[in-house]
C-alpha cells in the first residue's frame, strides 16, 4: 500500500451533540461523491429487472391522467375555465406525482437505510435528500406527456415559462422540507409510515389538482394559499398553459415552503445524532 | 507524546442506552381496554425518552443512587490515547462495550458524555459490504461501497482494476450482485475495504465472516496495513489474531477500562480472569463422561519447583498432577492420557499417553491414587491451552474423561538463536533441529 500521502491535519472531534446545529455544507461537499452515487443507485435500482424500464415514469402519471380525465372531466364535469381537462389535469398530476413519490420515499429513507445508518458515518442529510434528486429523473421523463399534449392542442408558449425553474425549485423544497421532517420523525415513531397514505391523499385533495383554485370561495383564499402545493400546481398551469401567474398563491407558497424547509433541516440536524440510538 | 504524534485522544467517553422495561400484564378486559386507550400516550413517552438522559450521570449507579432500571451504561469514563502508528486491540467479553466504543469513534453514535479527538483521515470497517445493493452489478457496487467507505470517485476509479483482481470475481463484475454466491460477495466487499488508504483504521469483528482461507487473507492484509504505519483500533474475540497484530491492548469490562498496556499482558490477564470466573474449573463442577468405575477428582499444574503455575515460558517443564479415585478393583489399568488443546483454534496439539514410557498399574484396588505427568521442555508456541484428562482400560468409553479442566498460557522465551518472537501463526510446536552444511 503506498503511503506517499502526507498525514492530513484534519481533526475530528466526537462530542455529545448540544442543541441546535446548522448544516455543515463543507462536510456535505466532502461527501459529494457519495451523494452522487446514492442518487445514482436510487435511479438505477428503481426499474431494475422490469420489462418496461423507464417507460414506467411515463405510464404511471399517464394512467392517472386518463382516469382523472374520464372521472372528473367527463363524468363530474369539473369547471376548468375552458382548458381541455386532459391538459388541465396533466400539468397538475405530473408535479404532484413527483412531490408525492419524493415525499413518501424521503420519509422512509432513514428507516429503510437503518442498516447502513448503524454501520458507517456520513452526513445523515444525504438519506432524505437522495430521493428528492433521484425522483427528478422520473419527473423529467414524464414531462414528455405535457410536451405531447401542448403540441397536440397547439398551446402557445408565453413569457410565464421563465418562471418554470423557480416552480421546480419550489416543488423540490416542498418535498425536501416534508421529507426532512417526516424522515426524522419516522425513525423515532414508525407511525409515520402508516399515516403516510392518508397524508398524501389529503394533500392531493387540498391542492387544485382535480379542480381549479378559482372554485375556492374568496374568503378562504388566504388560508388556502398557505399550502405551497397550491402555488406549484397553479404556477405550472400559468407557466405551461399561459394562464395569468397566480402571485396571490406563489408568494405565500414560497414563504411557507421556505419555513418548512428551514425548520425541517433544523429539526433533522437536531435529531440526527440520536438516530442510531432510537432505530 | 506530543499532540502531533497523537492519532486519537479519548477523554471520559460515556454512553448510556435505554433498554426496554417489562410490559405489564392485564388481569381483566376492563383494565386491558383502559390500557389500550392509554397506550398511545405511554408509547409516545417511551419512544420520546429513548435518548434523553439529562437526569443520569456516569458515576451514578451506586447503592445510594441507583440508575433507573431501564438504563444501562455501555461505556463509563473510557479514556486513552493512541499514538500514530500504534496498533491497539480492544478485548472484553460480550457486552463489555467494545462495539459501542468503535461506533462512537466512527461517529456513528454520539457519546452521552466525554470527548474524543481524532487526527487524520479515519475509516471504519464495522461490516464488509455496507451499502451493497443486490440489484446493482459488481462494478457499480465497488464504486458505491468505495465512496461509502470514504474514497472519492476518482480514487475508486484508479484502484478499480486492482480491487477486482484482488477479489477474483473478474468474470462476474457486470452481473448483479444478487446472483453472486455469498462468498463472492464477501470477497468483493473485502477487496474494496482492503484498498482504503486511511491514516486511522477502525475494525470490528469483520474478520469473523467467511471461511478459513478468507479470514487468513483478511489477517494478512491487516498485518500488512499495520506494518505500513497506519494507526489501527481492532476489536476481536480472536485472541490469537489480536496478539499477532496489536502491540497494545485495552481490556474493557462492563463499559470500563480494566487494563491498558502491553498486549501480551492484557490478553493474559483477560484470559486469567475468564478462568477465575469459570466455575467449571472447580473439580466439583467437572463434567465426567465414561463408565464412572474410576473418577478423576482433582488436577493441578506445577512448575519444576512444585509450585502451582499456569504460565510457562517456552522450553520450561510442565508438571500435571491428578488424582483418580477407583471405585472397583482392576487387574490392570494401562490407558491414561492427557490432551492439550489450543484455545484459539480448538485444535488438539498434544496427546500424551501413559504408554509413552510404558507406565501402567497392576492389581488396582478401590481407593485414591495420585499421578504426575511431566512434559519436559515444553516447546509449544505462545498462546493459551487447555488440558483434558482420560483414564480407562482401552474400552470404548473408558472410566472417566474430563474436558478442559486445566488452562495454561505459554509465553515467549529465547529457546533458539532467533531474535524475532515466535508467533502462533507460524507454527504450534517448536522442534529443535540441527543444521549443518554438507
Amino acid at each position: 500500500m503506498n503511503r506517499s500521502r502526507s498525514i492530513s491535519d484534519s481533526v475530528t472531534v466526537v462530542e455529545p451533540a448540544s442543541g441546535w446545529q446548522i448544516i455543515n455544507f463543507k462536510e456535505l461537499k466532502q461527501y459529494s461523491d457519495l451523494f452522487y452515487f446514492m442518487v445514482w443507485r436510487d435511479i438505477k435500482v428503481l426499474y431494475a429487472q422490469t420489462v418496461l424500464g423507464f417507460s414506467w415514469a411515463i405510464l404511471q402519471p399517464l394512467i392517472q391522467i386518463i382516469l382523472f380525465t374520464i372521472i372528473f372531466g367527463k363524468v363530474a364535469r369539473i369547471s376548468t375555465e375552458g382548458i381541455p381537462y386532459i391538459l388541465f389535469s396533466s400539468v397538475a398530476i405530473i408535479p404532484w406525482t413527483y412531490m408525492s413519490q419524493a415525499m413518501a420515499q424521503s420519509s422512509q429513507s432513514l428507516v429503510g437505510g437503518q442498516n447502513m445508518l448503524g454501520k458507517i458515518y456520513f452526513p445523515r442529510l444525504i438519506f432524505p435528500i437522495t430521493p428528492i434528486l433521484a425522483k427528478l429523473v422520473d419527473f423529467g421523463i414524464s414531462l414528455v406527456i405535457i410536451l405531447g399534449l401542448i403540441i397536440y392542442y397547439s398551446v402557445q408558449p408565453t413569457w410565464n415559462l421563465l418562471f418554470f425553474p423557480v416552480l421546480i425549485l419550489l416543488m423540490m423544497s416542498i418535498a425536501a422540507g416534508a421529507g426532512l421532517w417526516l424522515s426524522a420523525l419516522a425513525i423515532r415513531f414508525r407511525d409515520v409510515r402508516h399515516a403516510m397514505n392518508f397524508i398524501l391523499r389529503m394533500l392531493m385533495y387540498s391542492a387544485p389538482i382535480v379542480y381549479s383554485a378559482s372554485s375556492i370561495p374568496e374568503a378562504y383564499r388566504f388560508i388556502y394559499s398557505l399550502n405551497p402545493i397550491v402555488a406549484v400546481i397553479e404556477g405550472f398551469r400559468a407557466c405551461l398553459l399561459g394562464t395569468p401567474m397566480p402571485w396571490q398563491y406563489v408568494w405565500p407558497g414560497l414563504t411557507t415552503a421556505a419555513i418548512l424547509l428551514i425548520s425541517g433541516a433544523l429539526y433533522f440536524k437536531r435529531m440526527e445524532r440520536i438516530f442510531v440510538d432510537v432505530i | 507524546m506530543s499532540f502531533k504524534d497523537t492519532a486519537l485522544k479519548v477523554e471520559n467517553i460515556s454512553k448510556c442506552y435505554r433498554i426496554g422495561s417489562k410490559e405489564e400484564v392485564y388481569e381483566n378486559l376492563a383494565s386491558a381496554t383502559f390500557e389500550f386507550i392509554k397506550s398511545p400516550l405511554k408509547n409516545y413517552r417511551k419512544y420520546r425518552s429513548l435518548y434523553k438522559f439529562d437526569d443520569i450521570k456516569p458515576d451514578s449507579g451506586s447503592a445510594s443512587d441507583p440508575d433507573p432500571s431501564d438504563v444501562i451504561w455501555a461505556l463509563r469514563d473510557v479514556s486513552f490515547e493512541l499514538g500514530r502508528g500504534e496498533v491497539l486491540g480492544v478485548i472484553g467479553s460480550n457486552g463489555a462495550g467494545k462495539s459501542t466504543l468503535l461506533k462512537i469513534l466512527s461517529r456513528i453514535a454520539d457519546p452521552t458524555g466525554g470527548r474524543a479527538q481524532i487526527r487524520g483521515r479515519i475509516s471504519s470497517l464495522l461490516e464488509v459490504g455496507t451499502g451493497f445493493h443486490p440489484e446493482l452489478t459488481g462494478r457499480d457496487n465497488v464504486y458505491l461501497n468505495g465512496t461509502v467507505l470514504g474514497m472519492t470517485k476518482k480514487e475508486v476509479g484508479e484502484k478499480f482494476d486492482e480491487i477486482v483482481a484482488f477479489s477474483g470475481v473478474e468474470k462476474f463484475i457486470d452481473t448483479p450482485v444478487k446472483r453472486y454466491s455469498s462468498g463472492m460477495k464477501v470477497r468483493l466487499a473485502f477487496a474494496v475495504a482492503a484498498h482504503l488508504e486511511p491514516e486511522i483504521l477502525i475494525v470490528d469483528e469483520v474478520l469473523a465472516v467467511g471461511d478459513i482461507a478468507f479470514q487468513k487473507k483478511c489477517l494478512g492484509k491487516m498485518s500488512e496495513i499495520s506494518r505500513a504505519g497506519i494507526t489501527i483500533l481492532f476489536v476481536s474475540h480472536n485472541i490469537g489474531a489480536i496478539e499477532n497484530l496489536c502491540t497494545r491492548g485495552i481490556w474493557l469490562d462492563d463499559g470500563r477500562v480494566v487494563m491498558d498496556g502491553d498486549i501480551e499482558a492484557v490478553t493474559s490477564s483477560y484470559l486469567k480472569s475468564t478462568n477465575v470466573d469459570d466455575s467449571e474449573t472447580a473439580p466439583e463442577s467437572w463434567k465426567h463422561t465414561g463408565s464412572g468405575e474410576a473418577l478423576i477428582t482433582n488436577a493441578n499444574l506445577l512448575d519444576t519447583g512444585d509450585k502451582e503455575c499456569s504460565t510457562f515460558k517456552m522450553g520450561e517443564t510442565i508438571l500435571i498432577e491428578f488424582c483418580v479415585e477407583f471405585n472397583k478393583s482392576f487387574p490392570a489399568v494401562d490407558d491414561m492420557a492427557v490432551e492439550v488443546m489450543q484455545v484459539n483454534t480448538g485444535l488438539k496439539v498434544l496427546h500424551l499417553l501413559c504408554q509413552d514410557c510404558g507406565f501402567y498399574l497392576e492389581n488396582v484396588t478401590i481407593g485414591k491414587r495420585r499421578f504426575q505427568v511431566e512434559i519436559p521442555k515444553c516447546l509449544l508456541y505462545p498462546g493459551h491451552y487447555q488440558i483434558s484428562i482420560y483414564v480407562g482400560d482401552g474400552s470404548f468409553s473408558g472410566f472417566d474423561y474430563v474436558k478442559n479442566v486445566l488452562k495454561f498460557t505459554m509465553v515467549q522465551s529465547r529457546v533458539s538463536k532467533r531474535t524475532n518472537p515466535f508467533l502462533a501463526t507460524h507454527a504450534i510446536y517448536h522442534n529443535q533441529s540441527i543444521w549443518k552444511e554438507l
